[in-house]
């Protein structure tokens, strides 16, 4: 085959094992790759709890890692949420997919438990386990040192766990690259539960390329659209200001979530943007294996800037004006390894039911218990949902299918309602990604104030987004490419004559796959919602911009639609016409 | 959704597009919807049914815009390939279909996101909104027009003009005029403008000038002014005819990002800006402008074909510099190649692309100047066609 190597990596923790499997190619072209071949594989097993060592943590690259087809250095891990006991996959950048082709393997299964804490090396020589009983209790940092330091691994990529996941945090990462995080729905403590520390990986294969003049072409037109994107490379777009040049844009369409969602205008804002941040630490930017864009920032003495949706959350959402105690509740979650969106809404649900105001100082060391699993950080580490539950006032979480939301306010954003209601992860934004045209203004504007006629689009986005997942690709170059020209990339790395529309279609399969896994665990359209007081309450309007509360019929008829359109049932289940048409179980 | 569909309707038709009660614009939720009833509907239904769309347009273009479309059919055999920047930024091809027919169609659209049919009209389609198939649409007939005119140009210098092409070409040229309106003289508002509310007017008017004076298609383009130390710009895809709400005021010193939404374009203008006195600059694709910036025939040139990027003459249209660089800031965008060319300058065309003007005080000048510079270029083309053939 061409793109793919046709090996996957099987690991049995408990025995100890590896094998190598070999899928059929039909396999491949159907699912892609990352994301698709997730869902493949895990499919028979999502029955299991996140915790049942049956239950596999997948790692899978794409067809295009490891060639030069733009940004082709990214991943999906998936597995059970210890949050919400759904799907839960994340798209992760670094360098790890691309060195995991190099060692010969399209990706990585992990199913069983070790009986102590270990590490698997990777390379295109074979596999080891290592006793990783040493890196327990570490920081994020210091273990990616160490790691980086073993012999032969100073150009391998690695991932692990840190102390979050070992303390129980459900919404631990899995960090790669000491700077990547597979960061939604706590992958970092299913990896915990396994006693899997780490991954490190080496080496030097190359990946086979179908037609290189064809890829070239295609990498062309990429690199064209990305340079007409102000979004991506603009003065102000995320090569020079990373993802927190959404901040001001968030403050000024006042959807930026503020006190826990209460108000959308943080009036702070206005001095804690990406140029503020440029400013006081004199940033400079980095980015993942085969990406031109550069989004990720870094401080002149090494401060990691944090991520828009870290940004906000750490100020708007908790009521913080201090700038600098935003990038050090950061750095606490980046060296815990925990997600930081998850944190910032359980500590602004904290806020918001205790009624207490939260000082610089507080912030940082109520992250710390957090991330230790003492004090109230405990219970905090188990999700808003249940520590609002726990207090007695659930419907203060705000989230969806238990998965805390980021940092748009869907009063500003209508679409943004119905995508994390139907998002198979949960409140996630990364699915369907409506801001995209009702805030960037990319494919073309809507009217974010409206959810007539986004039932489709979401759709629609949602199946693109499966396929940018599985390719495994960047969401972000999809502000300026589009499946067209990424067709054409992946034509010419694997020889597979397929087009956009094709690739929707495979796209629908996989995200279709994701329904039935979580109908087979309970999920219905109950779970298909979003919190009331974002039918109840306004936002923060202003004498030109009014926050409305969304309708709720207008809601649950756009819902409806949405599942008339993806062909499930009035309850959000699968049908068995719809499975028979994708050729999947029902 | 009809609101929106009957909204596109009628640009197609205020752009001079399509002639009234010709397009048909269907909208998709959970169900199919239409403008307006027509026995077509249950074919393009079939498309609708067969892709993951929200929108779908099809229409028989006016004239000459139709002639134009099916002389590139009868020259093709699956798709014709224009070299400006539309097509090659976003088009890339544009397929031909020889039937009406839902089977033949859907393989097109499977893969590019608009195609024309021989003897009917153009498809094009959206999965976000109508506007994305409008933009299609118009960019089909932009593209196949600039194609049309060069290749006749280069064709009758080679000393081959295509016959059928050379017979056609008194009646594009009378359709042409038809299409164009009578008079391009705008009343604009006189500068200069320091408030912020006398900024956006001048701008929402200028732009509405533009597209009615038909040198850009309303989505393409951009305005900007430069005050206060900011400068104000249209939004990325924003249509200069509806630019109410959708100007971004962009800090010279990047202190906020709100402008992340700002057109493409935003740094070259800044640039120009920062040359001083310059106060208002207008960017339109008039397109003999377009047309005239890809006609250069010098013999044997190591550059040919990649002449919007690697252009290393010196070229001029009389007085206004054409020079590459492709759309926004990267190592070959303009962003790197107009500043300096506009320097001293009324104007300068990009190739392939269209046209940037200036006004020292407000847009009555950068208008006046792009329209001039459109007249020149239609003039000059006239006499290469007419006058003795280069060679």
């Amino acid at each position: 085959m061409h793109g793919w190597t046709g090996k996957i990596l099987t690991v049995n923790l408990t025995k100890q094992t590896t094998e190598e499997l070999t899928l059929p190619a039909e396999v491949y072209w159907r699912n892609i790759g990352g994301k698709g071949l997730c869902g493949a594989l895990l499919f028979d097993h999502f029955r299991h709890a996140w915790d049942d060592p049956r239950m596999p943590l997948a790692f899978m690259t794409g067809p295009l890692n490891n060639t030069s087809s733009p940004t082709s250095g990214r991943m999906t891990v998936m597995s059970r949420s210890p949050l919400t006991g759904a799907v839960c996959d994340a798209s992760v950048g670094g360098r790890l997919g691309t060195v995991l082709k190099c060692a010969g393997y399209d990706g990585i299964l992990v199913t069983g438990r070790s009986h102590s804490w270990c590490g698997l090396t990777i390379n295109e020589n074979g596999v080891a386990f290592q006793n990783a009983a040493s890196l327990a209790g570490l920081a994020v940092s210091d273990i990616h040192a160490r790691l980086s330091a073993a012999p032969g691994m100073q150009s391998g990529a690695h991932a692990m766990v840190g102390p979050a996941a070992e303390n129980g945090v459900r919404y631990a990462a899995i960090v790669f690259d000491g700077h990547y995080f597979a960061g939604r729905g706590g992958l970092g403590l299913v990896m915990a539960e396994k006693k899997l520390k780490f991954l490190s990986v080496s080496g030097s294969l190359k990946t086979e390329v179908f037609d290189r003049n064809e890829l070239k072409a295609a990498q062309e037109e990429i690199f064209r659209l990305v340079a007409a994107s102000p979004v991506l490379t603009g003065d102000l777009g995320l090569t020079n200001y990373g993802t927190g040049a959404l901040y001001d844009l968030m403050r000024s369409r006042r959807m930026m979530p503020t006190n826990n969602f209460r108000e959308t205008y943080f009036e702070p804002a206005l001095s804690m943007n990406a140029y503020a941040y440029k400013k006081r630490y004199d940033t400079k930017k980095f980015g993942c294996a085969g990406c031109h864009v550069l989004c990720k920032k870094v401080g002149a003495q090494g401060e990691v800037i944090p991520e828009f949706e870290t940004m906000s959350h750490f100020s708007a959402l908790v009521g913080n004006s201090d700038l600098d105690a935003v990038v050090a509740a950061n750095r606490v979650c980046n060296e815990a390894g925990m997600d930081t969106i998850s944190a910032g809404v359980a500590i602004a649900t904290y806020l918001e039911i205790t009624g207490r105001q939260m000082t610089p100082e507080a912030l940082v060391v109520l992250l710390e218990s957090i991330a230790s699993g003492r004090g109230d950080g405990a219970l905090l580490g188990q999700g808003a949902l249940r520590f609002a539950r726990e207090s007695g006032r659930p419907e203060v979480a705000m989230v969806s299918k238990g998965l805390e939301f980021p940092a748009y306010d869907p009063r500003g954003a209508y679409g943004m309602a119905l995508a994390y209601a139907t998002s198979t992860r949960g409140g996630c934004h990364l699915r369907a990604y409506p801001v995209a045209h009702e805030i960037l203004r990319k494919p073309v504007a809507t009217n974010r104030f409206s959810l007539s006629g986004k039932a489709r689009i979401i759709k629609i986005s949602e199946d693109m987004n499966a396929v940018v997942d599985s390719l495994t690709a960047c969401k972000f170059l999809f502000f300026a490419a589009s499946l067209e020209e990424y067709a054409r990339a992946l034509q010419g790395v694997t020889g597979m004559q397929t087009s956009a529309q094709e690739l929707l279609k495979a796209g629908e399969r996989i995200y279709y796959r994701e329904r039935i896994m979580n109908a087979r665990n309970g999920f219905t359209a109950e779970d298909d919602d979003i919190p009331a007081r974002f039918f109840q309450e306004s936002g923060s309007s202003s004498e030109s911009i009014r926050i409305a509360p969304i309708s709720r019929s207008e809601f649950l008829q756009e819902r409806a639609a949405y599942y008339r359109i993806r062909g499930l049932d009035a309850q959000g289940l699968p049908t068995p016409e719809k499975c028979q048409e994708l050729a999947l179980p029902c | 959704m009809l609101k929106l569909l009957n909204k596109y309707e009628d640009k197609l038709v205020a752009h001079g597009l399509c002639s009234p009660g010709e397009p048909l614009v269907g909208g998709v939720n959970d169900a199919v919807i239409w403008n307006r009833p027509d026995p077509l509907a249950e074919e393009l239904e079939k498309i609708v049914a067969a892709l993951n769309i929200n929108s779908i347009i099809f229409a028989r273009p006016t004239e000459p815009f139709f002639s134009i479309l099916n002389y590139h059919c009868r020259s093709s055999d699956a798709e014709f390939v224009p070299e400006d920047t539309e097509t090659r930024t976003f088009l890339h091809s544009i397929p031909v279909a020889h039937s009406m027919t839902a089977a033949e169609i859907v393989s097109l659209l499977q893969r590019r996101k608009g195609c024309v049919v021989e003897g009917h009209g153009v498809i094009t389609f959206g999965t976000v909104s109508p506007e994305q198939a409008f933009v299609v649409f118009s960019s089909i007939i932009f593209s196949a027009f600039v194609k049309f005119f060069v290749d006749y140009a280069y064709a009758l210098h080679s000393g081959a003009p295509e016959a059928a092409a050379a017979s056609m070409l008194p009646d594009v040229l009378a359709a042409y005029d038809k299409f164009l309106p009578a008079g391009v003289n705008a009343d604009l508002e006189t500068g200069v403008f320091a408030g912020e509310d006398d900024i956006l007017r001048a701008m929402a008017h200028a732009g509405k000038a533009t597209v009615d004076a038909r040198m850009v298609d309303s989505f393409f383009g951009n305005i900007s002014y430069f005050a206060r130390d900011t400068v104000y710009i249209s939004q990325t895809g924003s249509s200069l005819d509806e630019l109410d709400g959708c100007i971004d005021a962009c800090p010279l010193d990047n202190s906020a990002s709100t402008g992340i939404t700002a057109s493409s374009e935003l740094v070259a203008h800044r640039d120009i800006y920062l040359e001083g006195g310059i106060r208002a600059i207008l960017h339109g694709h008039p397109k003999f402008s377009v047309i005239m910036s890809m006609l250069c025939f010098e013999p044997a040139c190591e550059n040919r074909g990649r002449c919007h990027i690697k252009c290393d003459r010196e070229r001029f249209v009389e007085d206004i510099p054409v020079i590459p660089g492709e759309v926004g800031t990267g190592p070959r965008g303009l962003s790197n190649t107009l500043p300096p060319a506009m320097l001293g300058r009324r104007g300068a065309i990009v190739y392939g692309h269209g046209v940037f003007t200036v006004g020292k005080k407000d847009f009555r000048d950068a208008f006046a100047n792009l329209s001039e510079i459109e007249t020149l270029c239609r003039e000059t083309y006239m006499r290469i066609i007419n006058g003795p053939v280069q060679r």
